[in-house]
């Protein structure tokens, strides 16, 4: 597999689509008009994946973006070219692009960057929804009669069994794993126990009873058996996962998602749609994949493991319980600033609190003015923190952080030792040393950030309560740790005002 | 048949074209690559257009085709806009550079 490019498996894969061409037309002008929406399907399945892999690079990203939304629109009217609509067809088109178009460029005009993750979750699960109507439209509506359960009946039947049950996982699981980022579902005692096991096994053969019985009776009871069993099955399995571990679990969906569409391509007979899916379902899967791996956790434990912590008694911290805390070292703003302007080198280690308290752009301010001040300033990119892998770097960027002072895991790692100061904002299981050091730690061997080995931490937090994942964290009693309580960016404005009292920035520097 | 077999070789090779387009992907990328892949599987707008297209009149197919346009729709649009704005940040800065 390895050994063929991308381009190879294109060419191969063309004579396939050509080869679903209509027979030429008598006149000319007709063939052309015959030919057009092929045409478009193939340029469309050739931007789709151009623009696929161009989003993989950072220099080619954005153009990729919109190469795949040319590709869209170039499949959207080939379609449109090819059927030909009534009035009324054209209508509920119009009624429906009005709705939901104007409604996601509302939403991702407005939203928040901090909040993307979720927005990617709500987006996903309508594409799930989507699939799932088209599927169960065609049950109920467009079926054949009974009698003919030819086989290519049967095939779109089962189809719209994987459609309706794919689907509906894809909707129900998003909208809950935007729930819990939100901060709306919490994790319900019982889905932590074996109840839940057995509950989602229910389920699925709930489901399973439902799929095998579609077949016959496409517009029965069965077919309301799978919807209802496999939306509740998305529930069962999202809701007792942990939200350290939800990017997975999102980036898994965004896979299904695409499993989805690739089903619905086949209830609809659409070759392109099976392309674009089954593109992006495999995608999916590798980057689900690459997290996991960033994480070192397997896709089964995160699926079936529960929350993490949770399931790793004596040493859960529980959320807000301050208990287990027994050498806490806290200190003011001023503390902190002082030890900031002596310091050479400075690395700051950002986190789901960084983006909660919006504070990206005071980050950026402070860093000038430490720059300034001729000091060595990086930030630490864990890739997994906050709540996406990358979800970091969109913060900072839209600070105007330089890109070169964003570093990964892996080029830090090495540089703490000859670090003075670590300023972590609003980060927790990333840069717990029990990580490296306790067996008996439920993150342990987990890849995180070394900053114990820095000279000073500071630790900006709200509170002491537990990190998402419920884990006590052993930074925390370190020498030389202390912490500044308080929301990113209160501490972080304070920190810039006592630095400026300090007279840092404003003196004569020696360079720049 | 030859239309499922024809149909199955499709899947098979645009799988094995998604586990080979995403080989490395720098983690600066993850979130914008995850959400543009996203916006890619709103390609399920087809199947809607499909559906209103075939619906010959009929009331509640066109009102579920409808729906489910706007759901699919919602998504391709969102997600392409949302990603869009990730990477313009990453832009602007390379710009600079």
């Amino acid at each position: 597999m390895t050994a063929l490019s991308p381009y190879d498996l294109f060419t191969t894969m063309c004579p396939t689509l050509l080869a679903s061409l209509p027979q030429p037309a008598a006149s000319p002008l007709a063939a052309v008009l015959a030919a057009m929406p092929y045409a478009l399907d193939l340029l469309a399945v050739l931007l789709l994946a151009l623009g696929l892999k161009g989003l993989s690079k950072v220099r080619s990203a954005r153009s990729a973006n919109g190469l795949a939304a040319l590709a869209m629109a170039l499949a959207v009217v080939g379609l449109l070219i090819e059927q030909q609509l009534s009035p009324a067809a054209w209508l509920w088109i119009a009624g429906g692009t009005a709705i939901g178009g104007c409604a996601g460029l509302l939403l991702a005009r407005r939203v928040p960057m901090t909040a993307m993750p979720e927005t990617v979750a709500l987006f996903n699960g309508c594409g799930g929804m989507a699939s799932l109507l088209v599927a169960v439209a065609v049950a109920l509506f467009q079926s054949a009669p009974d009698a003919a359960l030819s086989g290519a009946v049967l095939v779109e039947r089962i189809s719209i069994v994987i459609s309706v049950f794919v689907g509906a996982i894809t909707f129900s699981g998003s909208i809950v794993a935007m729930g819990k980022l939100q901060g709306w579902i919490d994790t319900p005692g019982w889905t932590q126990s074996q109840v839940r096991h057995a509950v989602n096994i229910a389920l699925a053969v709930a489901a399973l009873v439902g799929g095998l019985a579609l077949p016959a009776d496409p517009a029965g009871a069965a077919l309301w058996l799978l919807v209802v069993a496999s939306s509740l099955l998305g529930i069962g399995v999202t809701l007792p996962i942990g939200g350290a571990d939800m990017p997975v679990v999102i980036s898994l969906l965004n896979s299904y998602s695409g499993v989805a569409a690739a089903a619905a391509g086949f209830v609809v007979g659409s070759q392109l749609l099976i392309v674009a899916g089954a593109m992006v379902g495999a995608a999916g899967l590798i980057l689900t994949q690459v997290m996991c791996t960033a994480m070192n956790r397997s896709l089964v434990s995160v699926l079936f493991g529960g929350a993490l912590g949770a399931s790793a008694g004596g040493h859960v911290g529980g959320g807000g319980d301050e208990a287990g805390y027994t050498r806490i070292t806290s200190c003011s703003a001023e503390e902190c600033a002082m030890a900031l302007e002596t310091a050479e080198r400075v690395v700051f280690v950002p986190g789901y609190g960084l983006a909660v308290a919006q504070a990206q752009h005071t980050l950026r301010e402070l860093s000038k003015l430490l720059e300034a001040n001729g000091t060595e300033v990086s930030y630490a990119i864990h890739p997994v923190a906050g709540r996406m892998p990358g979800h970091m770097n969109v913060l900072l960027a839209e600070a105007d952080v330089p890109y070169e002072q964003l570093l990964e895991m892996d080029a830090i790692n090495p540089e703490f030792p000859r670090t003075d100061v670590v300023i972590v904002l609003g980060a927790n299981d990333v840069v717990n040393p029990d990580a490296k050091s306790d067996p008996s730690s439920p993150l342990f061997g987990m890849p995180v950030l070394e900053v114990d080995q820095a000279r000073q931490v500071f630790v900006v937090k709200r509170s002491l309560g537990a990190g998402y994942a419920g884990i006590k964290n052993a930074l925390f009693e370190l020498p030389q740790t202390a912490m500044v309580f308080g929301d990113a960016k209160a501490v972080l404005a304070g920190l810039l005002s006592e630095l400026r009292e300090l007279g840092v920035g404003k003196k004569p520097a020696s360079v720049s | 048949m030859s239309s499922l077999s024809q149909a199955l070789w499709v899947l098979l090779l645009g799988s094995l074209l998604g586990l080979e387009l995403i080989g490395k992907v720098p983690p600066t990328l993850h979130t914008p690559l995850m959400s543009g892949a996203n916006a890619i599987s709103g390609i399920t707008v087809l199947a809607s257009l499909t559906l209103i297209a075939q619906a010959h009149g009929q009331p509640a197919l066109l009102l579920l085709g409808g729906a489910s346009l706007a759901f699919a729709l919602f998504n391709v649009v969102g997600g392409f806009v949302v990603t869009d704005r990730m990477l313009a940040m990453f832009a602007r800065k390379s710009d600079r550079r």
